[in-house]
Order: C-alpha cells, then structure tokens, then sequence
C-alpha cells in the first residue's frame, strides 16, 4: 500500500492513534500506522488510495492535513535521493500544472534565504508550470524539517504533496469563547470534537449524552451529521434559566440557542431532564430483573438503538455528583409528605450524593443495554497521577474497550476512555450475569467525600498520594524523579495489559 | 421535545419498567408546535427499524394527528426515483434519475421529526405519574416517595 505523511499537531499526544484509527473505522478504510512518535508530530501511514487516505483525514481534529509521501530521509542528501528513487513516476502529472513549494520546521527557524536555498534546491523536479500561491488547482508540496528540542539542524525531513487538509478549523469556529451559552464545566471546544470523532459519530446516527449540561458533545456530534439529545439532572442548565458562566451575560441563554447559533437544530432531537439512575428511557434486552437475582429473557421488542454514547460524567469537584433520593431512608409521615405535596409548583425533588464508581459502572451498564452492536461510548473520567496505584478501568462484559487517552493536568488526569458495544454473539448472558453479581465493591457512605474518593483528593490537594510516595521511597531520590517526569507512566503499562488480551485483532 | 424522542420514553419509575403499560407515555393537554427541519433519509432509514412503529401509530392517534398506515413501510419505501433534468441544463435533454425522499418519507420527517410537544403532561399507563413537558423540555425527576 502507497505511504502517507500525517502533519499532527504537538499537543494531546495519546490521542492521535486513537484518533487515526477511528477515523480510519468511520471511513471504513484499513490503514497501518508505518511510523509514529510521540515527541513528533510526522505520522507515516499506509493507505489503499489517495481517496481514501483524504477521507481518513478530512475529519481529523489533531491534525493539519494528509499528503503523498514523495521521499524521506535524516538529512538534505538523503532526502533528495529518496524522492528520485520513490517518487519519478509522479514527476510526469505535474509537468505542467502550477504548483508551490513551503517549508514546515518543528521546533526550528529558517531564514528567507536558506528557505529559498532548500526550495531551489529542489529545481531537478521537471515542473516548467507557473508558480501560483492563491489557485486552489495548483499542487502544494511541502519540505518538512523535524527538529530535536534545542538542536541546531533537523534530523529528519519528509517531502509530501498535500492531498486534502483536516476538520482544525472547527476548533475556532466551536470556540467556547464564542459561543452563545456555557457553563463553568463545559468541555473545550477541541476535545469536545475529538471525543465525537473518537466515538464515530456520523450522518444519519443517533446520539446521547446523560449529563448534557449546556450541550457541547451534542454539538460537537451534530456537527458531524448525527442526531442528538440528551438529558441532565439539572433543569436550569437546560432551560437556561440559570444565566451563563460568561461575565455580564443576561437574557435567555438555552441549550437550544446554542444548537441554533451553529444552524444544527434541525438534528437536535429535544432534551429532558433526568437522572441516569431513574432513567426514563427505554432499557432493551435482558430483563431488569436479574437485579433480583432472576434470569429470564424479556420481550425484547426492541434491541439496542443508540449509535453512541458521549459523556463528561460529573467528578463530584465543581458540580455535585447527586442521584435522586435521600441521604437518610424516609419516615411513613415523611413519604406521605412527599406523596401529597410533590405537585406544588415549588417542589424540588431530594438529591442524594452518589458514589463516583457506582455511577462509572451505571453508565457502562446503560450503554451496554441501549448501544447497537458495534455502537460506541466515549466517556471521561478524572483520576489522581499516583503512580504507585494501578489505574482501574471500568469494564463491562458486553463493551470491549477501544482506546484509553490521557489529559495530564499537574496532580489529577483525565482519560477519554472509549469502548465498543459488541455483537451478540460475542457475549454470553453468563457474562450478563456475572456483571451484576459480581458488583465492583463500590465506595459506601452517605457524604460527598466518603461516596468520591477523587473529590475528597481533589480538595486535600492529593497531599496523601505524595505522602506515601514519600514512605514508600523514602529518602531515595531517583523513584520520585522517575514517576514525576513521566506522568502516564503507570498507564502505559495498563494499556499494554488490556491490548495484549485482546492480541487477535 | 420531537415526537421521535418519545418513541424511546417510559416511565422513570423502576417498578413500572417491567410493565408492557408504561411505554408510551400517553400525552396529555399536549400543546404541540411545527418546527420545519431538512429532511434526511439517511437518517429515516437508519432509524425506522429501531422504532416501536404500533406504539409510535397509537401515539400519533392520541395526540389527534392523521394515522400512520398499520405496518412500517420499508426503510426503500423511503426515496423514489425522478426523471429530471439537471438546473444547469437549459436545454432539457440531459435527463437524469435522481433519488429523492418519497411522500412516505416526508410524512414520517413530518411526525418525528418537525412535531414537537412544547407543553403538557406526559402520562404512564401503569402508575399514572404525570411527567410536565415545559417549553418543550420534559422533566422526568421522580418525587422521593417514588424512587
């Protein structure tokens, strides 16, 4: 297969494969990732086409653009006999056309003169047509330097001709900063259409989002043709009576504004107000019932029917992690009360704090009843970077997990953690079963701190994860700079772990 | 909140889940509006085999709408072919076949996806708990006795 040069942006590194290889499944493309490193953004590919390596791009969000590998190599000599060697039989198509050169260093500068001496450098190629920078017919080659950190001279270089250019611009035009309504949790504009992409949202599909809040990953999946709704458990973000997070902002601000300022309302589905726990949507499937211990298959009229699932879960941190119900079980007097007064048009229904891995696992039980096979949930979730602790992944039986990607913050991380309904046949209702029984021992208790483990680090500021590095190490200094200076350390073990399992794929 | 969404809609309640009585959710002095949308078949098509199609008629009928027919139609019931020339050509020669949306296709759009309920009360069949649908958003927090 012909090779690609991928320009990826430097920055949410873990991302990137997991991004190409998404994009890749949407498009329905096989590719290989021939080269790839993290402190790069260089990408080398292998594709079927040139098609199909654009299509593979066309909606990426961490990177630039695709282009045709023309030659590659550790300096200019080099470089140069590559592109003879590989690239002579493109010379004849471009003969005439107009066409222009750039140059893209990474972490390096050129003056005007050596990036004209580079470029002429290149004059063997038997181009003879005009030199036109703003005709979108002309073909655009770039030299690529890729530079150390520091360094005086590149140490490797590509030559590409551009071939179709990503989705970036949808980070400016999704910008937070211009958007109509928002609230102090929404997720960055960016990240927002990652998770969209990285959940395969598409034309024609429809999505879901549990904790909406002012409506971002609807957005985000909208804007890539699907159709969307969602839910929260709070009423004002979604009627938008509560005001904006934006300073001096008044007036109506609602969910749906936001659908409309981008002219996506004709997918916006509707939003209701509801807590994941008392869903009130329909759960297909196994019957409920094995809740009580009972097996037994239901009247499954209906199977799956949502396409993805995206989520930002709330962390319990700045917006409170709270089910409906109680703290303390009621009294006969107190249910009566509620029974008789919940239609007053005051009645606020109680809220309880809720464990944040209870919840974890209530989402991956929703999204493995109502996802098609093959369907997708993307879902975060915020950890504190000890690395002395292994990472738990939620799991679920029915759901096979796709890609685990880091957003390192300095004491706590966030991973987008994706995950893969499977096929039905592919799934026992043993496994069914043994999900509910074996419950994951879940953080008990009726405060905040004692239901959240990360709320209650978050607040002490994650003093007790250096406390016992520092018991645990002791005045050894080499471990502390180990662990510090690479904050994905434990993850990366984790994640070789869960893909060597599944090493037939 | 479009009619498509109730087509997934039950009770909130647990006990009632188990009950074949609390989906649909029954409407009740529904105020209902039309918001016109593009049409997209892609997305009819991908859609109708997920939908409870008697429940969806039995809704449509409640709510005092024109009935759906008895069984869905087929998700290629959807477009139908057109002969017609293309805008550019001026001379009317160039016939092409074109895929268009069906008036079948367009009724459904119609139903799921441009009627939306703005106000009312949405009732299950087995507990009789109403859930309020305000400015078009529904809210389906249980009162504690309930959950």
């Amino acid at each position: 297969m012909p090779q690609y040069l991928v320009r990826l942006v430097q920055m949410h590194e873990s991302f990137r494969k997991a991004e190409l290889q998404s994009l890749a499944d949407l498009a329905g493309v096989e590719i290989v990732i021939v080269k790839y490193e993290e402190d790069s953004p260089f990408c080398i590919i292998s594709a079927p086409s040139p098609k199909a390596a654009k299509d593979v791009i066309s909606r990426s969000i961490l990177s630039f653009g695709i282009y045709e590998l023309w030659g590659h190599g550790s300096d200019y000599l080099a470089l140069h006999t590559s592109v003879k060697e590989s690239s002579s039989h493109h010379w004849p198509i471009y003969k005439t056309t107009p066409f222009y050169f750039t140059l893209d260093s990474y972490r390096g500068t050129r003056t005007e003169a050596q990036r004209r001496q580079i470029i002429q450098d290149f004059s063997y190629l038997p181009f003879t047509g005009p030199i036109k920078l703003k005709d979108p017919s002309s073909a655009i080659f770039t030299i690529f330097e890729d530079y150390a950190l520091g360094a005086e001279a590149p140490h490797y270089l590509y030559l590409g001709r551009l071939l179709g250019s990503s989705s970036r611009h949808l980070k400016t035009m999704y910008d937070l900063k211009k958007r109509h309504y928002i609230s102090t949790t929404s997720m960055d504009a960016e990240l927002a259409l990652l998770t969209a992409n990285l959940a395969l949202a598409g034309p024609g599909k429809i999505f879901y989002d549990p904790f909406m809040g002012t409506g971002g990953f609807p957005i985000a999946c909208a804007e890539f043709g699907a159709y969307v709704f969602g839910s929260d458990i709070d009423a004002r973000t979604i009627r938008g009576t509560g005001g904006s997070a934006r300073k001096g902002q008044t007036g109506k601000m609602d969910v749906e504004g936001n659908f409309k300022q981008y002219g996506l309302q004709g997918r916006y589905l509707g939003s209701f107000i509801s807590d994941l726990t008392n869903t009130p949507l329909q759960i297909p499937g196994p019957d409920r019932n094995i809740r009580e211990g009972q097996v037994h298959e239901v009247n499954s009229a209906r199977g799956g029917w949502l396409d993805g699932i995206i989520c930002d879960p709330p962390y319990g941190v700045r917006e409170g992690l709270k089910v409906l119900g109680t703290r303390a079980q009621l009294s006969e007097l107190e249910r009566s009360t509620h029974a008789d007064r919940y239609k007053d048009s005051g009645y606020i229904p109680p809220k309880r704090p809720y464990s944040f891995t209870a919840m974890l696992d209530d989402i991956l039980a929703f999204a493995a009843d109502t996802l098609v096979e093959g369907g997708r949930l993307s879902m975060w979730m915020p950890t504190a970077n000890d690395e002395d602790i292994e990472l738990v992944i939620p799991l679920n039986r029915r759901l096979e997990i796709v890609s685990v990607c880091v957003q390192p913050f300095n004491k706590w991380s966030r991973r987008l953690l994706t995950y893969r309904r499977l096929r039905e046949e592919e799934v026992t209702l043993a496994d069914v079963v043994a999900d509910d029984v074996v419950k994951t021992e879940n953080e008990k208790g009726a405060r905040a701190d004692d239901l959240n483990d990360f709320r209650r680090r978050y607040f002490e500021g994650f003093k007790e994860s250096e406390r016992t590095r520092q018991e645990q190490f002791g005045s050894s200094s080499t471990p502390d700079t180990e662990n510090a200076g690479d904050p994905k350390g434990g993850w990366d073990g984790a994640l070789k772990d869960i893909f060597r399992k599944e090493s037939p794929k | 909140m479009k009619l498509l969404t109730l087509n997934f809609l039950t009770c909130a309640v647990k006990t009632c889940k188990t009950s074949a009585s609390s989906f649909p959710l029954h409407p009740r002095d529904s105020e209902l509006e039309i918001v016109e949308a593009e049409i997209n078949v892609q997305f009819l098509q991908n859609i109708l085999p997920r939908l409870m199609w008697e429940e969806l008629g039995g809704l449509v009928n409640e709510l005092g709408l024109p009935s759906l027919p008895p069984t869905a139609p087929l998700p290629s019931a959807l477009v139908e072919s057109k002969l017609q020339a293309p805008e550019s050509d001026t001379t009317g020669l160039n016939i092409e076949k074109l895929e268009v949306p069906s008036q079948v296709a367009r009724d459904l759009h119609r139903v799921l996806l441009e009627t939306c309920i703005m106000s009312g009360g949405l009732v299950c069949g087995n507990c009789g708990h109403e859930y309020k649908v305000l400015e078009g958003v529904a809210n389906f927090l249980l009162p504690a006795h309930l959950v």
